[in-house]
């Protein structure tokens, strides 16, 4: 054909693939962690100091900070060392600056308009100085925090090519997400009174009442899926229902298996890019994926919510291994053989 | 006298005014510029400046400052009144430029070779050996096409009577080839009009012509193999230049790379992708010589690739620039380019040297010693305004300092009279204002020599300063070369 147009084949640098799967999971790291602390702060108004203290530990457990040392819950304290505290290598303020960190090292392959974006959001978090006056109106700091990183994901879709480079943003964004979604529901499941796991309780399948009610939208909020649910299931909010639509339904964006369908989509993508479809990584993300659309809930609570969690966890972890092992760190005298 | 706003306040001397020919008389080549100023409110003018600012802040168009607590970034001040050159002037400053970096080449390849012009006694022996960039082992190296710079960036200056002569040659790593683009990005913007119908030479395809460059040495036959695979290599993020890095390889479309990125197997540079290892065939680096391979130089740098040195040496791997150009831009060598110039290619240097004072020799020693009010004494391996000394602006102190400097060492120095810059205007806290500027225009030698029309005229940007260096309060701003 005249004038056809040959298609340059791209070259991703490993490292500058390693910066931006890394900058994407940092920034949701950082907005998973706002959005817990904010619907605790909502939730905790509504509710006795020994719930809320009760919820504290399950957002500790899920949020895979140390507990305080006397055992004692100081909401100001710990929402202090979760949002702005340097010294705290998953607060949100580190969260963000290590984003930025990794951005800025390959800023020739993002757009500026994305750029702009985390830079404006790392100053915004950077200028925030805590006080009682910024802890009363925290909301504020944590919307923020949550638009800065949507915006962000906006702009990245509509001004990056879809290419490699921007499989690795997807890649990292979900991987992080099933980990913490699936931490968070593991927390939830693995304490009094729904530790169920030597039988499969009727009670999970009955609506919740008042105290519990709240914990359980504290939950869906926590994975900002609350108005999804009450579509789906209206608002009689079940334990078991819960479950499924935060572990396997495929169209509720924070649910874990929409989050491995993608992580599993953007794999596929960078095997056909490189060249290299055989790989591990998509495989375990392939069986994952597998495991997570054959289950089924009743199956699931049967054999034990925690267990179930804590194996996809492990699962989402081999993936990330076999990512860094395939793409970024490879063994150089491996890759000559070839 | 007095002037119409905005050059109420504009100050004649005896330095030669790039816009003026007499007090109030534009030359020709600037009358436009000079009505446009006259008709503009000042307002306009600094509202350009404040947007010009702020783009620059937007893009990150910033250089570290060393030395400084905090290694600072800071955007690269712009001012936004053209400097405009004839094209009569440029074509003389480009057949000049271009017979430099001819023969200084020459010198490079003669130097790391057979060595005739140390035989010859034309360039001393000692003067090449003591060079603190001579590189050993570069002898008997050949390189491709025989050219060691190919990415030059010499800076000249504009004396009294008008004309322009060479102040030091950057053989090594020279920057700021991207602000002569952003400057230029930025002009288009505030003078739309007044930029057309002056006719200026686009620059804007510096990249692609530094592309083509890097190409034409690549060790590939074109017929071999596909494309040759060119990366530009960076120090990283906390280099001073680190966004000129980033701009360059965009521009380019080729990838930045870390020295962690490559890996040399059988004297073969790879660099790590996603898709496995592929071969590198260019270099463009803007990593210095010291820093290039720790197996070769110095070993405590983590900047380079181990093993990039053989690899070179093999053959199957470029660098641009070579290794080893420090000496051809040493200072003190810089005194003898004219007779490097006669000798290789026997011509008479089209642009003049300054003249320059070796503190080696005894007889010019103590002229120097006797006379540092009114000279300019520099380190002869020092580049970016450091390690320098400006006779009539000094205290007593600095000159004794410098006078022992040069009695402990007196190799690493030279001397220069003091130039009286040319000056252009520059709009400065709400007025024209006059203030001393040089040029450096960017010199590319691949398959043949070509210059972008055009350059970084930089500016000192404190009043009555000489200092132009971007680390030492100097700016830049946009360099118009007209077509006709």
């Amino acid at each position: 054909m005249n004038g056809h147009y040959q298609h340059r084949q791209t070259t991703m640098l490993s490292r500058v693939a390693d910066s931006l799967y890394w900058m994407s999971r940092y920034l949701e790291r950082a907005e998973h962690t706002a959005r817990l602390i904010d619907v605790d702060f909502e939730l905790r108004l509504d509710q006795s100091p020994e719930a809320s203290s009760g919820r504290w530990m399950r957002l500790l457990e899920a949020l895979q900070a140390p507990r305080p040392e006397d055992g004692k819950i100081d909401a100001t304290t710990l929402t202090h060392v979760l949002t702005l505290d340097k010294t705290n290598s998953s607060s949100i303020i580190s969260c963000v600056t290590k984003a930025r960190e990794n951005l800025r090292q390959v800023r020739e392959q993002c757009s500026s308009a994305m750029w702009e974006q985390l830079n404006r959001l790392y100053l915004q978090v950077n200028s925030t100085t805590s006080s009682e006056a910024w802890l009363l109106h925290s909301y504020v700091f944590f919307r923020a925090v949550r638009e800065g990183a949507h915006l962000f994901h906006g702009v990245t879709d509509s001004t990056m090519s879809h290419g490699e480079g921007w499989q690795y943003i997807q890649l990292g964004r979900y991987v992080e997400r099933t980990d913490a979604v699936a931490r968070l529901i593991g927390a939830y499941f693995s304490r009094e009174p729904w530790s169920l796991d030597q039988t499969f309780d009727q009670t999970l399948d009955q609506a919740v009442e008042s105290e519990e009610y709240l914990e359980w939208v504290g939950l869906l909020k926590n994975c900002a899926a609350f108005e999804s649910y009450c579509k789906n299931y209206t608002a009689d909010l079940r334990p078991l229902r819960v479950a499924e639509f935060l572990l396997l339904n495929p169209e509720c964006p924070h649910s874990v298996r929409f989050s491995v369908d993608k992580v599993h989509a953007a794999l596929m993508a960078i095997a056909e890019l490189t060249e290299r479809k055989a790989e591990q990584p998509v495989r375990l993300a392939g069986r994952l994926r597998a495991t997570l659309s054959f289950s089924q809930i009743d199956e699931v609570m049967a054999s034990g919510a925690s267990a179930y969690v804590e194996n996809v966890r492990q699962q989402c972890g081999q993936a990330h291994n076999a990512i860094h092992q395939i793409y970024f760190d490879y063994p150089a005298e491996e890759a000559l053989t070839h | 006298m007095q002037f119409r706003p905005p050059f109420r306040n504009y100050q004649f001397d005896s330095a030669y005014d790039e816009m003026f020919e007499a007090p109030g008389v534009p030359r020709p080549h600037y009358e436009a510029l000079f009505r446009t100023l006259l008709e503009l409110p000042p307002e306009e003018m600094r509202k350009s400046q404040q947007a010009a600012d702020l783009s620059f802040l937007h893009q990150g168009v910033t250089f570290t400052v060393y030395g400084n607590d905090e290694g600072t970034e800071k955007v690269f001040p712009n001012d936004l009144l053209p400097r405009i050159i004839p094209n009569q002037e440029w074509r003389k400053i480009e057949s000049g430029l271009t017979q430099r970096i001819a023969a200084l080449n020459l010198f490079l390849e003669d130097v790391y070779h057979r060595g005739r012009i140390l035989a010859d006694g034309i360039v001393p022996r000692e003067l090449v050996y003591s060079c603190r960039h001579f590189r050993r082992e570069m002898r008997n190296l050949t390189v491709p096409r025989g050219i060691y710079v190919s990415i030059c960036g010499t800076d000249l200056v504009r004396l009294p009577d008008g004309s322009f002569a060479v102040l030091e040659d950057n053989l090594r790593v020279p920057s700021g080839v991207s602000y002569m683009l952003a400057n230029r990005k930025v002009l288009k913007k505030v003078f739309p009009t007044l930029f057309r119908d002056y006719g200026v030479c686009p620059v804007d395809h510096y990249a692609q012509a530094l592309l083509g460059t890097l190409r034409a040495l690549s060790p590939l036959q074109s017929t071999t193999r596909h494309e040759p695979t060119v990366v530009l290599l960076t120090p990283g993020v906390f280099n001073s230049a680190y966004f000129e890095h980033t701009f360059l390889a965009q521009q380019m479309g080729i990838e930045l790379v870390e020295g962690r990125d490559l890996l040399v197997h059988d004297n073969v540079v790879y660099m790590r992708t996603t898709a496995g290892l592929k071969r590198v065939d260019v270099i463009y680096r803007r990593v210095d010589d010291d820093f290039l391979d720790p197996l070769c130089f110095r070993r405590d740098s983590n900047l380079g690739v181990p093993g990039l040195f053989n690899a070179y040496r093999a053959g199957s791997v470029v660098l641009a620039n070579a290794v080893g150009t420090g000496i051809a831009d040493d200072k003190a060598v810089y005194a003898y380019v004219p007779a490097i110039i006669r000798y290789y290619l026997g011509e008479e240097p089209i642009l003049p040297n300054v003249p320059t004072y070796l503190l080696s020799d005894s007889s010019q020693r103590s002229y120097v010693l006797e006379h540092m009010e009114e000279l300019v004494v520099k380190a002869v391996g020092e580049s970016g305004g450091y390690g320098m000394l400006i006779g009539p602006h000094s205290t007593a102190e600095q000159r004794d300092e410098f006078r022992q400097r040069i009695l402990a060492e007196p190799r690493n120095y030279i001397a220069q009279p003091t130039l009286n810059l040319s000056r252009a205007p520059c709009f400065l806290e709400g007025e024209a204002q006059a203030r001393h500027v040089d040029l450096r225009p960017y010199i590319l030698y691949g398959e043949n020599v070509t210059l972008v029309p055009g350059g970084l005229t930089r500016v000192a940007l404190r009043r009555g300063s000489l200092v132009v260096n971007s680390s030492q309060g100097g700016g830049s701003k946009d360099t118009w070369v007209l077509r006709a």
